[in-house]
């Protein structure tokens, strides 16, 4: 359960181009759930995830994770934290060119110095539990934009985490792969795991498998969601 | 001044590691005024940032800091041919008022940058950085003695010239010579050999205790840099008699040449080694107490407390070695 | 989890990361390698000849008695050999005849006269140096015409032609008996050139030089260590010179380094963000960083030593031998002996290895603190 306590987030402070994300945002999310960050672009949503996946800090306020307070965590322990719990899966997939869809799903792990033999057979798991198992030794850049979706979903699952987040997954998919996330989405969700996606996309936000949905507009929660 | 390649080596070295020490203590001492954990703020997250920076930084400098007293070593023992009347390190370093004051410093320098480490090391094991303001305030503290150190070596070999006729260590090291060297020869043999035995001992037994039931890191660590100490002054006094099997040569440092087996470089080493693993036991015993560092500390002791048991080891072996397979009897 | 297995991940992106970026990581390596080979080059040279000049004067008298007249060097009369012999400690003294003798013809050379202990030819017969049979276009039992002190013409018979091992301290030398070497240079019966001995005892060298000096004033005794010394210091000097100039290509080359780092591409700092979005943190990303240092550096230092090596011992240092060895007409062809030892090895790692290094900290550090964040929003 992840808990977010009056967090604000602040860019440039005390310069011209001073800007607030976030302005005072509380909330809780619990797990096992699927919540959906409704709004539309500039609204803070994508700063309230990277909050709330232990990828930034905030200026002020507090994020408790399963009880423990990472607020002030210094960087180091905050990314341990994150890639031990937490999955991403990016608006632009970001895959690194150059590499196989296989090693760019292995790159997450590679810090944490698990016998590669082991490494790799989870990852070629993964892209068979996506049915994409006949791409894993191809060039990133050679697939095309499902299979890419996949592959990203496939490194976000590399570490076995608790929470799935996503941001705007589903932006440059049609409506037939749109589809197709929300029912891996739901096979995670059928799996235990916590998934947490910003969308100002109907077909996700409206969809049966999201359990709650939290609208936010200039860096605050609208009223009117718990 | 002799434009030897080795020489152009460490001084270049020796700018390096004054320029990133520099570097670093004036990072550091920002870090020092606006260190704010528990604050999100940008300034605080720059901080941490740059706190990488100074950590990388000094992890080089002292790694190099600590090559480069090899090479030092090594370097004035080749050049002791320039000298007439000099046949070891000892008469280079002669060479000029500057030699054994660089020579001091640039050990203890040496020690407190492997002391340093091992503090870094401890205070990124913990997740809120409890021993950053210890550490910058040690490394202010190292800083001046890195700048005349620098000094010191720059003034030193800028003021070689060969042809100088220098001190043999013969004269140097002998009884009747009046420096503290001297003094440390007139030693009597017997009592020294059983002072280091003991201490030795005290070093093995203190250890053994620690590594048992985690306490007494104090004594421990005490042992250790005496023990160190008198390691170094029984080389002067009656293990280099052994090791040249002659009851007047005492110079320390013709144990470092060829014909010696090179037996010198492993002993020096172990002894510094285990110096600096046994201060570094002693340095970290306050933090036991921090709340973050509770279960890091006291294993990261233990290890340290074994790599110097083991140095220690390493010298004793080799001394007693070269008292029982020398052809000397005192 | 194992720190090892770490390591070799992240050099195994390393790696891949490096390869995928070829042109620019090559031109860096071969830049480097080329500055590793310039000076290892000079360094192991020098060290090479001034080994080799150490081992030529091993076996060389310890004192040698030379008189000076007015300052300058005159013959020394025979008598004196019995006085030192007479100094305890002193063993083995003779005096010498040697002189130069300068050839206009071919070019002009210098050659050097000698008489040996022991020579196994009659008068009339010379033993001459590689290169004096090399200069003068002669061979064995050939005659080789010298004016003598009175202007008469003397030809003497080549007998032998000194090997080319022994070329460093041979390559100019005459060798002749004494009754030619008198009359052909007007050297009076009682005098000699200079007068050697050996010491038994190296701790009394210094003492009986000191007595010689005192017991015939008008003579210089030098000391065998003290030209040992002046050799290395001289072929010490000269490497270093080389290095001081060659300081500036070095600097340059640093400066390249760090510009290299510094200007990451649009596509690098993407890929580092990446990283750091999927959970790599400032520490991995700097052990990135830093085993893409040691591997252009390490295998730049290497390749550069390898080639130096090459270059020294194999072709004698073509590029820098005129600096090193200095200006003669007549210089030996030899080939030095290889040899690397740890020190000089050190030296070049502190030269090259260790400011590459350090030119690297900050933009590697620049590099890994990049914010993942940013590639949220991308």
């Amino acid at each position: 359960m992840i808990e977010i306590v009056e967090v604000r987030k602040v860019f440039n402070a005390g310069r011209h181009n001073e800007y607030t994300a976030l302005a005072g945002v509380s909330c809780s999310i619990a797990s096992g759930q699927v919540t959906v960050f409704k709004g539309p672009s500039g609204s803070g949503k994508t700063t309230l995830l990277s909050i709330v996946g232990c990828m930034a800090r905030p200026t002020s306020g507090r994020v408790v994770l399963a009880g423990r307070d990472i607020t002030s965590l210094p960087e180091r322990f905050l990314t341990e934290v994150r890639r031990r719990k937490f999955g991403f899966v990016f608006q632009q997939f970001n895959l690194i060119k150059g590499i196989t869809a296989l090693e760019n799903v292995m790159l997450p792990a590679y810090p944490l110095g698990e016998r590669r033999a082991a490494l790799e057979a989870r990852a070629l798991g993964l892209f068979e539990l996506l049915c994409i198992a006949d791409r894993a030794r191809e060039k990133a850049e050679l697939l095309s934009g499902g299979e890419m979706q996949r592959v990203a979903i496939a490194r976000a699952l590399i570490n076995t985490p608790e929470t799935v987040i996503a941001d705007e997954p589903t932006a440059h998919l049609d409506s037939r792969l749109s589809r197709e996330f929300m029912e891996i989405v739901g096979r995670l969700k059928r799996e235990g795991k916590t998934t947490i996606i910003a969308s100002h996309d109907p077909l996700v936000y409206e969809s049966e498998i999201v359990d709650r949905v939290i609208s936010v507009r200039d860096g605050k929660i609208e009223p009117g969601d718990p | 001044m002799i434009l030897h390649p080795a020489i152009i080596a460490l001084l270049t070295a020796s700018v390096l590691t004054l320029l990133m020490v520099l570097a670093a203590s004036f990072l550091g001492v920002r870090i020092l005024g606006r260190w704010d954990l528990s604050s999100g703020s940008e300034l605080q997250l720059e901080l941490e940032r740059r706190t990488y920076l100074i950590s990388t930084i000094l992890s080089h400098a002292f790694v190099f800091q600590l090559a480069s007293l090899f090479l030092f070593v090594r370097t004035i023992d080749d050049l002791c041919t320039l000298f007439s009347g000099s046949m070891c390190a000892a008469g280079t370093l002669d060479a000029n008022v500057y030699g054994y004051p660089a020579l001091a410093l640039k050990v203890a320098t040496s020690l407190l940058a492997g002391v340093w480490l091992i503090v870094n090391y401890a205070d990124n094991q913990a997740c809120d950085y409890p021993l950053i303001r210890r550490k910058y305030r040690l490394l202010l503290a190292i800083a001046p003695l890195v700048v005349a150190e620098a000094g010191l070596s720059f003034a030193f070999f800028l003021g070689l010239k060969p042809d100088i006729i220098t001190s043999c260590c013969g004269s140097l090291f002998s009884r009747d010579a009046a420096n503290l060297a001297s003094d440390i020869v007139a030693l009597p043999a017997g009592p020294m050999m059983a002072a280091l035995y003991a201490a030795l001992a005290l070093v093995f037994a203190s250890g053994g205790f620690f590594l048992r039931t985690g306490r007494g890191g104090a004594l421990f660590s005490t042992a250790a840099v005496t023990a160190a100490v008198l390691a170094v002054a029984s080389i002067f006094s009656f293990l280099s008699l052994y090791i040249y099997e002659l009851p007047t040569h005492h110079c320390p440092f013709c144990v470092l040449q060829r014909e010696y087996g090179y037996v010198g470089y492993p002993l020096y080493a172990a002894i510094l080694g285990g110096a600096i693993a046994g201060a570094g036991v002693g340095v970290l015993m306050p933090s036991r107490r921090i709340e973050s560092l509770k279960d890091v500390v006291p294993a990261l002791q233990r290890r340290l407390c074994v790599a110097a048991l083991l140095c220690f080891a390493l010298f004793a072996v080799l001394a007693t070695y070269e008292i029982l397979a020398s052809n000397l009897t005192l | 989890m194992s720190r090892l297995e770490k390591q070799r991940n992240i050099l195994d992106y390393t790696l891949s990361s490096l390869l995928r970026r070829k042109g620019k990581n090559a031109a860096l390596t071969l830049v480097f390698t080329l500055v590793v080979f310039m000076v290892a080059s000079a360094v192991l040279f020098a060290q090479a000849v001034r080994r080799e000049a150490s081992l030529v004067l091993k076996d060389t008298p310890e004192i040698i008695v030379q008189r000076t007249v007015a300052g300058r060097q005159g013959l020394v009369p025979e008598a004196y050999v019995e006085r030192i012999a007479a100094i305890r400690g002193v063993s083995a003294v003779r005096g010498r005849l040697w002189g130069y003798y300068f050839d206009d013809a071919f070019g002009g050379a210098n050659y050097t006269l000698m008489v040996p202990d022991a020579f196994p030819y009659e008068p009339g017969t010379i033993v001459v140096g590689g290169e004096v049979a090399r200069n003068s276009r002669t061979r064995v039992d050939n005659l080789l015409p010298f004016k003598a002190h009175d202007g008469t013409v003397r030809g003497y018979r080549i007998g032998e032609i000194l090997p080319t091992e022994s070329a460093l301290v041979s390559a100019d030398l005459i060798l002749m008996t004494e009754p030619d070497f008198r009359s052909l240079f007007g050297i009076p019966a009682a005098e000699v050139t200079d007068i050697v001995l050996s010491v038994r005892n190296p701790q009394e060298i210094a003492t009986i030089a000191h007595k010689i000096a005192a017991l015939l004033p008008d003579t210089r005794p030098i000391v065998r260590d003290e030209i040992l010394r002046t050799y290395d210091a001289v072929f010490a000097w000269r490497a270093g010179l080389l290095l001081a100039i060659l300081a500036g290509s070095v600097a340059a080359f640093i400066i390249f380094a760090w510009d290299r780092a510094t200007g990451l591409s649009a596509e690098e700092r993407r890929e580092i963000g990446i990283l750091k979005a999927v959970g790599w943190e400032t520490g991995d990303v700097l052990t990135m960083k830093f085993w893409e240092g040691a591997v252009v550096s390490l295998s730049s230092f290497l390749a550069g030593i390898a080639l130096a090596y090459a270059h020294v011992f194999f072709a004698s240092a073509t590029l820098f031998e005129p600096v090193i060895k200095g200006w003669s007409v007549l210089y030996p062809d030899f080939r030095l002996t290889p040899s690397v030892n740890a020190p000089e090895m050190a030296a070049l790692f502190f030269i090259t290895v260790v400011p590459y290094t350090v030119a690297t900290i900050v933009p590697s550090w620049r590099a890994a603190t990049i914010d993942p964040d940013a590639v949220m929003r991308f």
